[in-house]
């Protein structure tokens, strides 16, 4: 079966995000007061081939600890969809 | 004569200047494909600088992963020496040789212009020809070269004298924590760093103030006395 996963790869908190604070800046003077704590990331999607839900998570698991996010300076998530 | 292995990637762009720094110095360069698996007996690699894959996903991420590489960590692993500028020390330290990560620039533009440095570890195959504290003018040419690590591995280089070079005060480029220009393994034989001495490496360049690094790399012997430094 095919699923779809959806990757979410953020800066690690704590780490300075300069683009993440140059776009808080841009907000604030766009007049969206309030917004604040703005991390630039990025999503990644993909389609995994696997027997289970759980197996296209643990693959997927890996791909994000070997090569799509960098355990130095990001947090990954993701969700898989069938 | 030494045998430098200068590694070229798709998007290399600094190989022809580190072969010539290096032949320049008196040892022998030659280029290796990143498809190739053998270092045809190099003494030293140099992983030179550039955009390798274009910077897909971050920078050195995916040279990482290319063929030669293997070689690399193999060579690595036996003691051998290796030399990443810029682009290569991106990729050393997404291949796990070196300790952090470069992330993007703190004033988020690329910056490109001499800066100075202070060679603080000499004990290198690649330092070698400089006094400690020796403070050199030398090019960078980067977006991606804010060096960040966790506090533990901060310690750790410090304690054990691993931060190679150091922008002087004022000098910071990228928002680099502490100041840090490049860093070594805890050997010494794995060196990485954001300046170009291969750019100022040459009299005819405008500078030769980096030369320093290929007449050390030139002048080293393999199995010698940084290599012996644990």
């Amino acid at each position: 079966m095919t699923y779809r996963v959806h990757i979410r790869v953020v800066p690690r908190a704590g780490l300075l995000d300069p683009q993440g604070q140059a776009v808080e800046h841009a907000l604030s003077v766009l007049g969206f007061a309030g917004a604040g704590e703005v991390r630039i990331g990025r999503a990644i999607e993909l389609a995994i081939d696997a027997a289970s839900p759980e197996a296209a998570e643990a693959s997927a698991r890996q791909m994000c600890e070997r090569l799509l996010a960098n355990p130095v300076t990001e947090d990954f998530s993701l969700a898989v969809e069938a | 004569m030494l045998r430098v292995a200068v590694v070229r990637f798709p998007g290399s762009n600094c190989d022809w200047d580190a072969a010539h720094a290096v032949a320049h110095a008196g040892a022998e360069a030659r280029f290796i494909w990143h498809r190739d698996t053998d270092l045809q007996q190099a003494d030293v690699v140099i992983l030179p600088g550039g955009f390798s894959y274009g910077d897909y996903l971050r920078s050195g991420a995916i040279a990482r992963f290319s063929p030669v590489m293997q070689a690399v960590q193999k060579h690595a692993a036996a003691g051998g020496a290796v030399l990443g500028i810029c682009n290569g020390f991106q990729i050393l330290c997404e291949a796990h040789l070196l300790p952090g990560a470069l992330v993007r620039n703190d004033r988020l533009t690329f910056v490109s212009r001499p800066v100075w440095v202070r060679v603080e570890r000499t004990d290198t195959f690649c330092t070698s020809a400089y006094a400690r504290g020796t403070e050199v003018r030398i090019p960078v040419a980067h977006g991606d070269g804010c060096y960040v690590a966790d506090e533990d591995t901060l310690r750790l280089l410090e304690a054990e004298g691993r931060v190679v070079l150091r922008y002087t005060r004022g000098e910071n480029p990228n928002g680099s924590v502490s100041d840090i220009a490049g860093v070594s393994n805890a050997s010494g034989t794995v060196v990485g760093f954001m300046p170009h001495p291969e750019r100022y490496a040459d009299p005819l360049m405008g500078s030769d103030a980096g030369a320093g690094f290929f007449r050390s790399i030139a002048a080293w012997l393999p199995g010698g006395a940084a290599r012996s430094i644990t």
